[in-house]
């Protein structure tokens, strides 16, 4: 009965992720490609695409967001409680916008 | 009755050995449950971080559609080179900082000490950046308020070679907008720039507990939640910088 809830050795709730330590070059690959990311966000704004310039600005950021968020912050070796939070929590973020979105659009839209 | 419990106990006496690491409180059940507990709570944290500057974000997407032209001529007010540069400070100090996660898992306490310091030492240039770009907006009264100057919205100083205004002008009422835009400026980065004070002043006192040597043995929670606010901190960034900085920077073509 006791083992139900008394799992030391994670045997039956084997929930928890392997904890795991990330190398230096994992980081130092990251940091390069951030920075790559950075030069290429600049000189894309300098480019005219009409409509495309601010898509690929966010797109960019959206990019380098993931990487920070799935190297730095670990998450991509998290367990599958942290991951969910995560991807939970933008997702409700994503919903709050496009329902604001849809009130300001479908009321006043064009007409200020 | 009592024999039981006594019984439960027994069979599982090897498993009571009552430590008290700080990574292994006696309340969990191993150091990675603990660890994962924090993890957890670290993230609902940056949630609602995440919310609040939602709300700073979803105002500034709203209004750059309703004053788009202001919004247009007042970004291109920000120095991109400084933009720039302060991009890779703040990476940078992001780079620092995982790296001084990794000495603390490898129980390194010199190398751990040495990349918090560098974190401390990028994040106080990144804000010494932000502090020269607030004083030029100071001395252009492009600070919203009463004394906000929009002349140079109006009446854009001509380019010497063309002839022709170096930006489109705009028309008084419109002109007046881009003080929007610059309220979202110095309320998106000024709240970035907090977090990134508060974060430092927490740097200096992780540093001091760093070099008496409270996380390297195994105990690395702190370092590792403070990684992850860090990081947050530099994400907001990632996205201020191409929506405040890089709007349209081809004017006229």
């Amino acid at each position: 009965m006791s083992s139900q809830y008394h799992d030391p050795a994670n045997v039956i709730n084997p929930e928890h992720a392997e904890h795991r330590i990330v190398q230096p070059g994992t980081y130092i690959a990251v940091y390069v490609t951030l920075l790559v990311f950075t030069g290429i966000t600049v000189a894309a704004a300098f480019v005219d695409l009409h409509i495309f310039n601010p898509i690929l600005a966010v797109a960019i950021a959206c990019i380098k967001a993931v990487i920070v968020i799935l190297f730095f912050m670990h998450v991509i070796f998290q367990s599958k409680l942290i991951k969910m939070t995560v991807a939970a929590g933008f997702f409700t973020f994503l919903i709050l916008i496009t329902m604001t979105l849809t009130d300001y659009i479908s009321r006043a839209w064009g007409r200020w | 009755m009592d024999n039981t419990i006594v019984a439960t106990h027994d069979t599982h006496a090897e498993e009571h050995h009552h430590v008290s690491l700080p990574q292994h409180r006696h309340h969990f059940e191993t150091e990675q449950q603990q660890r994962e507990a924090g993890t957890f709570g670290m993230w609902l944290f940056l949630l609602t971080e995440i919310m609040f500057f939602g709300g700073l974000f979803f105002a500034y997407l709203l209004y750059r559609n309703w004053y788009n032209p202001a919004f247009v001529a007042a970004s291109n007010q920000l120095s991109i080179p400084l933009g720039t540069v302060n991009t890779a400070v703040l990476i940078s100090s992001g780079f620092f900082m995982a790296l001084g996660v990794w000495a603390a898992e490898v129980r390194k306490k010199g190398l751990l000490v040495i990349f918090l310091i560098l974190t401390i030492i990028s994040g106080c240039v990144f804000l010494g950046v932000k502090y020269f770009e607030y004083k030029e907006k100071w001395e252009k009264h492009h600070i919203p308020g009463a004394s906000f100057d929009i002349s140079e919205f109006v009446n854009p100083p001509l380019n010497p070679k063309t002839g022709k205004p170096i930006e489109e002008p705009l028309a008084p009422d419109m002109a007046q907008k881009t003080q929007v835009f610059f309220s979202l400026y110095f309320a998106m980065t000024g709240m970035h720039a907090l977090h990134m004070i508060i974060g430092i002043v927490l740097l200096f006192w992780l540093t001091w507990r760093a070099h008496r040597g409270e996380f390297s043995s195994g105990y690395v929670a702190p370092i590792e939640n403070f990684g992850l606010y860090w990081h947050f901190v530099d994400i907001v960034w990632i996205f201020l910088f191409p929506l405040l900085y890089l709007i349209n920077r081809h004017p006229g073509t």
